[in-house]
């Protein structure tokens, strides 16, 4: 209970801080001497792909971390470091690294608080495609037992606290390439491996309609994840506290 | 007539051809039995103490056997992990006691002939990449212990995967000649000279740690050569390179406190270097788990390995010539834009945190592997118990292309007092 608490103190702290260095991302900051538990400088290897202080436009490939739940991203380091997940620079970096001090970078990232950069509506995806995402997303395919989206990721697609990840406000190469890996097996997450389920019964074709839907979404007002699932999940999903 | 004396030459030369080859083979084959103990008839009596078992397991993380006999993420000591060789790909085995899978229906007898001789149970003989020419070293009781320790383990039923070697080193017959050129069964010799401290130093770095695997030269047959010592060596495949542990201007310890080479192996950091790489592997998987004397031992060792006369190296000031104004340019332009952030817009670093590369040892070898592997990937050092939250570097390989790498160190080997050659397009094109 008591660690509890002081999680939360330190996560309220670094939403404080996440808030000053927002207001200084324009210009790089200067390099500040080490102070506190200078987690940020201790994580500052990240920033050359995720962006400054973990926040990516959603332009390229490499998601963005602020703000998505702790229990998702301390997942996903796990996963590269043990093997789930497969990306040659993500499991060099964190090969060496403890549960514990994963489970501290993670909780950093999911406290920042930062802006989004708007969202182009625009898409080169024909309008039947964008059509088709949206059906997905929103209502799922019953006939071949897909669930929507939005049952698990939260109404507003923003992600469930702990361990459930938002899908807004991330690279179009990104979703497709993700959901691309469930379906053949090159991504995995801890048993019951709700996901590979799921992409296993998607086509490309729902893929890429899915990732392109999902990519000229704005974000909502609240970019938030949700503090819980409205519902019960469809189906059981590892990594999941208990 | 002349055609009978022809067929009589002929097969008398045959014969003689045929003696020599028999005479060749059972030369190897008993080169390869030399050293042999006769495996006991009867099924011997073990008794595994937990204190045995205890000294096992700390034997096995000193001789890193997890490291190889364990997959990422996969069970403890499973085996399954592939090595690539430049002969090919070799699987580490499963050393579980799973009685099929894995060593469950091994004796310690025949664990001992692995370790020292390099023979299988089913007496198929073991490829070097089980560093027996090291482990030959390790003792009996040490081998029993780890042998207990591994009795003990979670049984997996993972099966064992066969090598994938090109021909002709996937044959035993090659091996067995490999084996013997190259392998010659023998126990550690104290040398009676020198404290027993120096002493169990040598034990660990020259058996169970087989340092030298990494850290020495090998022949052209792929052999560890013992006379060469910790000289520093490529790392085959990986493309690192282990520096000299004799030479002070590679890794050489010989002016360190002891305390430091210590929190080095302890820790990953040091006042005076860090471990990356495939040493980082070795800190997190083994030594950071090893006693203070263990540690101790192995420095005072390291410490006084026969130096290598400080050679007069190219730094002279004619290389400061030969470096391209154009190259140191761009160099410092992407110093300025990548590196400057943690390592100081004057190479300074950051006490604690951010090494500096002026003067840094490790920025002014001569063999530059390393610095193009620590650009092109990145890495954080390990996670141990004196340094759980450490320091990491990010990987550029996405961002830097071969000829921004070259140029960039190029830049940092030739600034702030750091006069070393530059690193061409050659040696970064060549990861």
């Amino acid at each position: 209970m008591r660690k509890a608490l002081h999680r939360i103190a330190a996560i309220a702290l670094l939403l404080l801080l996440g808030h000053g260095i927002a207001a200084i991302a324009a210009t790089p900051p200067a390099p500040a001497p080490p102070s506190g538990n200078d987690i940020e400088r201790r994580v500052a290897a990240c920033i050359a792909c995720h962006g400054r202080e973990g926040a990516t436009t959603n332009a390229g490939y490499f998601p963005r971390l602020s703000g998505k739940p702790a229990g998702y991203l301390f997942n996903q380091l796990r996963s590269f470091r043990d093997g789930r997940r497969f990306n040659t620079d993500m499991t060099y970096m964190v090969q060496h690294l403890s549960d514990a001090y994963l489970m501290e970078m993670a909780e950093y990232f999911a406290g920042l608080n930062l802006p989004y950069p708007p969202v182009p509506p625009v898409s080169d995806a024909p309008p039947a495609q964008l059509a088709r995402g949206r059906q997905l997303a929103l209502e799922g395919d019953a006939t071949r037992r897909i669930p929507a989206c939005v049952e698990c990721h939260g109404a507003a697609l923003t992600g469930v606290q702990p361990a459930i990840p938002g899908l807004l406000g991330l690279p179009r190469l990104y979703v497709s390439s993700q959901l691309g890996a469930w379906l053949t097996s090159e991504r995995h997450a801890l048993a019951p491996d709700c996901m590979a389920d799921i992409g296993r019964r998607m086509t490309t074709a729902d893929i890429n309609a899915v990732a392109s839907w999902l990519a000229v979404q704005p974000m909502p007002a609240d970019p938030k994840p949700a503090t819980s699932l409205p519902a019960a999940l469809p189906m059981s999903c590892g990594g999941m506290p208990k | 007539m002349r055609k009978m004396r022809k067929m009589r030459y002929l097969g008398w030369t045959l014969l003689a051809l045929v003696l020599l080859l028999g005479a060749a083979a059972a030369g190897i084959v008993a080169l390869n039995l030399r050293g042999e103990d006769p495996l006991p008839e009867q099924p011997e009596a073990f008794n595994a103490t937990p204190q045995l078992i205890e000294r096992g397991r700390y034997l096995a993380l000193a001789g890193n056997c997890a490291g190889c006999h364990t997959t990422r993420g996969g069970q403890a000591y499973a085996g399954g992990l592939p090595i690539e060789t430049p002969f090919g790909t070799v699987y580490s085995s499963n050393l579980t006691p799973d009685a099929k899978a894995g060593i469950g229906s091994w004796s310690r007898a025949h664990f001992w002939r692995a370790m020292h001789n390099g023979r299988s149970k089913d007496g198929r003989l073991l490829y070097p990449a089980f560093p027996y020419p090291n482990f030959t070293q390790v003792t009996r009781e040490d081998s029993d212990a780890i042998y207990a320790y591994l009795r003990s383990v979670p049984p997996a039923p993972t099966p064992n995967l066969a090598h994938r070697l090109r021909f002709p080193y996937d044959t035993q017959a090659a091996l067995a000649v490999w084996r013997a050129l190259s392998f010659k069964p023998e126990a550690f010799v104290a040398n009676a000279g020198k404290p027993a401290e120096w002493n169990r130093g040598a034990y660990l770095v020259g058996g169970l740690g087989h340092c030298i695997a990494c850290h020495g030269s090998r022949d052209s047959l792929g052999a560890t050569q013992a006379n060469l010592g910790l000289s520093g060596g490529l790392i085959a495949v990986q493309n690192w390179y282990a520096p000299s542990l004799a030479d002070p201007h590679e890794a050489g310890v010989s002016d360190w406190p002891t305390a430091d080479v210590v929190a080095l192996l302890k820790t990953g950091v040091a006042p005076r270097g860090a471990v990356m790489g495939p040493m980082a592997e070795v800190v997190f998987r083994s030594t950071q788990y090893l006693s203070d004397a263990d540690l101790g031992a192995i420095a005072s060792y390291l410490k006084d390995l026969p130096g290598v006369t400080a050679q007069p190296v190219m730094r002279t000031a004619t290389n400061a010539t030969r470096r391209d104004a154009g190259t140191m340019a761009r160099g410092q332009k992407i110093y300025d834009q990548r590196c400057a952030y943690c390592h100081g817009d004057q190479g300074q670093g950051e006490p604690g945190a951010f090494p500096p590369l002026a003067g840094n040892r490790a920025v002014n070898m001569a063999q530059t592997a390393n610095l193009i592997q620590v650009i092109a990937h990145g890495g954080y050092l390990p996670s141990t118990q004196g340094n759980p939250r450490p320091y990491g570097m990010p990987p550029f390989g996405q961002a830097l292309d071969a000829a921004d790498v070259a140029a960039v160190l190029t830049f940092i080997r030739g600034s702030w007092g750091n006069d070393s050659p530059p690193v061409t397009l050659l040696d970064t094109t060549r990861r």
